[in-house]
């Protein structure tokens, strides 16, 4: 009983901890940097739920915002192997849990 | 323009052919009857035919009379032709063909349609019954072929053109853009890298956190210990102590011989002669202040090689920003100090003991001190219009002994008729009215021009003003005037309380005069004219009878009264004489220098020869009087001397 609050506790913490956005790679100017990130964790609190309808309203308004063929990936779990266009992906962890991936490719 | 009308008229003479008959009015008017007959006179009349009947010749009885000029083809065809009938049928295809399946209406059609107004109404209607259907339908028809044909109201004059243009050829062009580079890039996400990486960053995070803290705390220590010493944290202002000392140094260097005549050249001319002579030293001048003339100078007298410039125009006309520059005669190249300002700065004064304070008045009719000690170029003090400021040039500030709260303060005389002293509190300028010249009531404004305080009796001054007078007052009675001379014709430019006698003093005016008064006695003890309007005068420092004053005709006169009562010892010509005139002059506090100020912004520096600075002759067996006493006396006895 003791280990499962105290696993709760710990995750508690683990969740407060690690809430803020952490960029892992990215060749983005900074400015487009900022702004993704940005982006993101606003899609990603939006759709704490729903990680598909994140990945639409990040992907649309990138698309209005630098030019169209973006693609994002939003999960808690996978690999990826992409072709991308220079200076133009971000690959960042939010929330502790979930990872989001950025990239243009036309 | 008749005549345009009679040449227009004569011009219309009857144009001739070149081959007309000349006829006279005889012959035109003979009346030539021709008769116009049948018979071609052109025909043959003897036309002679063979006939094989009689076998002989015979002239033809008959001969044709016609001859055809001219033959035009018509391709007109009445209406009722068969060709135009025919035409008809071939234009009108539809009619053809109802004519085909109906001929027993051909012929009545046309006559129909121009029967109909003559026929009764009545009948139309019954041939209109009778052929209800088909034959309704065929009079549209032939209603509406006819109309098409009316429609046509001039088929002989029709005209139809057209033309090509030539096609643009076509052309193609292509292009391949290069794909923007791309690269690959892959990665695995999942709960593990993600825990991994996030607490590398926190770890991370915390040494950054610990690290700027000890930083922090690094750089207090660090501060604390740099409060003290400021001013070597700051690279350029050590540089800047450097190098002013170098330029210095330099300018030391290339003017060593003006600084070698200043130490010890005296003019060996002197011995032989009474008079003296200037010798050229420095020669200052700003860039900046090109246009600028000056308008008052002062030394510092705590050091004695500082001195304070104020430049501005005495026009009116041509007022503008003026300027504020303190020299030391160690840098003549370049100013100490210097403070621009938006009006001319007309006068200023440094204080005697706190010599980095320097009050300025302006020509707006502002006062303002600055503090040289600041390194901002605005002035710590500066009055406004709700502190009480002139509203005319003021002429000139006289710093005063600190008052009883040990406050700093100054005067300040102005055009306006008034007198104001300022009270440098904290942040502050308080001023008070000391004597408003123009009476209420008057008519005539009486401004002011210049102050002088007693040496002695600080509460005396002199007031020199613009209509001439000189008034004697005291700041002990507010607003009364023990005494007015009238000393000249035109506004004193002037007015200084010799430095040894409590009992003289000196004023000038443009109206080319100097004059020494007594100010127990109304008239002056003594006038020189120097034959030009004169600018500024000042006691020497170091004798009692020596003065100098500066003339608008570019010359600086010395007089020693002492040697000479009448002349001056030297009329020294110092700067061009039509194209730049003498404002002021000043002695130097300690050196047996003088500066003199042009309207230019040139300041000029001369040494006094021998003659100029001489002390009374030693006699034999006396003891060398000295002191300030001797020099009062040596002013005593001059004035004692009878005057004419």
């Amino acid at each position: 009983m003791a280990d499962t609050v105290e696993s709760k506790k710990e995750e508690a913490d683990y969740k407060k901890l690690f809430s803020f956005p952490l960029i892992r790679n990215t060749d983005m100017p900074e400015e487009m940097k900022v702004e993704t990130m940005e982006l993101c964790v606003t899609a990603c609190e939006k759709f704490a739920t729903n990680n598909e309808r994140a990945a639409k309203m990040i992907k649309e308004y990138m698309d209005k915002k630098f030019g169209s063929s973006w693609h994002v990936v939003i999960g808690e779990s996978f690999g990826f192997e992409v072709t991308h266009e220079v200076r133009n992906l971000l690959y960042m962890f939010y929330g502790g849990s979930l990872a989001v991936c950025v990239w243009k490719c036309s | 323009m008749g005549g345009g009308v009679e040449e227009w008229t004569q011009e219309r003479t009857l144009e001739k052919p070149a081959n007309q008959l000349d006829l006279s009015e005889e012959e035109l008017n003979e009346e030539i009857t021709r008769i116009l007959t049948s018979n071609n006179p052109h025909a043959p009349q003897n036309i002679v035919r063979y006939t094989y009947k009689e076998r002989t010749y015979k002239p033809m009885s008959t001969v044709d009379q016609l001859a055809v000029h001219c033959v035009l083809e018509g391709n007109l065809i009445h209406k009722d032709s068969d060709e135009a009938r025919s035409q008809r049928a071939q234009q009108g295809l539809i009619k053809e063909k109802s004519v085909e399946s109906l001929p027993s209406t051909e012929v009545g059609t046309d006559g129909e349609k121009i029967e109909f107004p003559d026929e009764d109404p009545g009948e139309e209607a019954v041939e209109m019954v009778e052929g209800e259907g088909g034959v309704n339908e065929e009079m549209g028809d032939e209603e509406s072929n006819v109309r098409k044909e009316r429609k046509l109201k001039n088929q002989f004059n029709f005209w139809d053109r057209g033309s090509q243009t030539l096609n643009n050829p076509l052309r193609q062009r292509g292009n391949q853009t290069e794909l923007p580079p791309r690269v690959n890039f892959s990665d695995t996400a999942n709960w593990c890298t993600m825990y991994d990486v996030y607490t590398e960053e926190l770890q991370l995070q915390e040494k950054n956190k610990e690290k700027q803290r000890t930083q922090s705390s690094k750089e207090d220590k660090r501060e604390t210990k740099l409060v003290p010493t400021e001013t070597q944290s700051d690279d350029i202002s050590k540089l800047a102590r450097v190098s002013t000392n170098m330029e210095r140094m330099v300018v030391q260097n290339i003017f060593d011989d003006i600084a070698q005549d200043f130490q010890y050249f005296e003019d060996s001319a002197d011995e032989f002669s009474e008079g003296g002579t200037l010798l050229p030293l420095w020669k200052f001048h700003y860039s900046k202040a090109k246009r600028l003339s000056v308008t008052s100078l002062c030394w510092n007298q705590k050091y004695q090689d500082l001195f304070g410039v104020g430049l501005g125009s005495y026009d009116f006309t041509k007022q503008g920003s003026g300027m504020l520059l303190l020299y030391t005669v160690k840098n003549c190249t370049f100013p100490q100090y210097i403070f621009s300002t938006d009006s001319s700065v007309m006068c200023l004064d440094i204080h005697t003991k706190m010599s980095y304070l320097v009050a300025v008045g302006f020509y707006d009719g502002c006062v303002a001190v600055y503090n040289l000690k600041l390194k901002t170029m605005l002035p710590t003090h500066k009055s406004s219009v709700l502190s009480g400021k002139h509203t005319d040039p003021v002429w000139q500030v006289r710093w005063q002994k600190d008052d009883m709260d040990n406050h700093h303060n100054f005067f300040s005389v102005s055009s306006d008729g008034r007198v104001v002293s300022w009270t440098l509190i904290k942040n502050e300028l308080m001023h008070m009215d000391i004597i408003r010249l123009s009476p209420e009531g008057a008519e005539t404004v009486d401004s002011g021009r210049c102050i002088d305080f007693h040496k002695e009796f600080d509460n005396m001054f002199l007031l020199g003003t613009e209509e001439g007078k000189i008034h004697k007052s005291s700041k002990a009675y507010s607003n009364h005037l023990i005494q007015t001379y009238n000393a000249h014709n035109m506004a004193v430019e002037a007015v200084r309380w010799n430095h040894f006698h409590p009992r003289v003093f000196i004023s000038c005016s443009y109206d080319w005069t100097v004059k020494i008064w007594d100010h127990t006695v109304p008239t002056p003890m003594f006038t020189f004219d120097l034959n030009a309007a004169v600018g500024d005068v000042s006691w020497a420092p170091y004798s009692s009878t020596v003065f100098a004053a500066v003339t608008s005709d570019g010359k600086v006169h010395v007089f020693d009264l002492n040697t000479n009562k009448y002349k001056a010892l030297c009329q020294q010509l110092v700067v061009a004489k039509d194209t730049s005139q003498l404002t002021h002059i000043e002695f130097n506090p300690v050196h047996p220098i003088i500066i003199v100020g042009d309207d230019h912004g040139y300041i000029n520096c001369f040494k006094l020869s021998p003659n100029l600075r001489k002390k009374p002759k030693e006699k034999k067996g006396q003891e060398p009087q000295k002191g300030p006493e001797a020099e009062a006396t040596k002013m005593e006895k001059l004035l004692n001397f009878p005057h004419f």
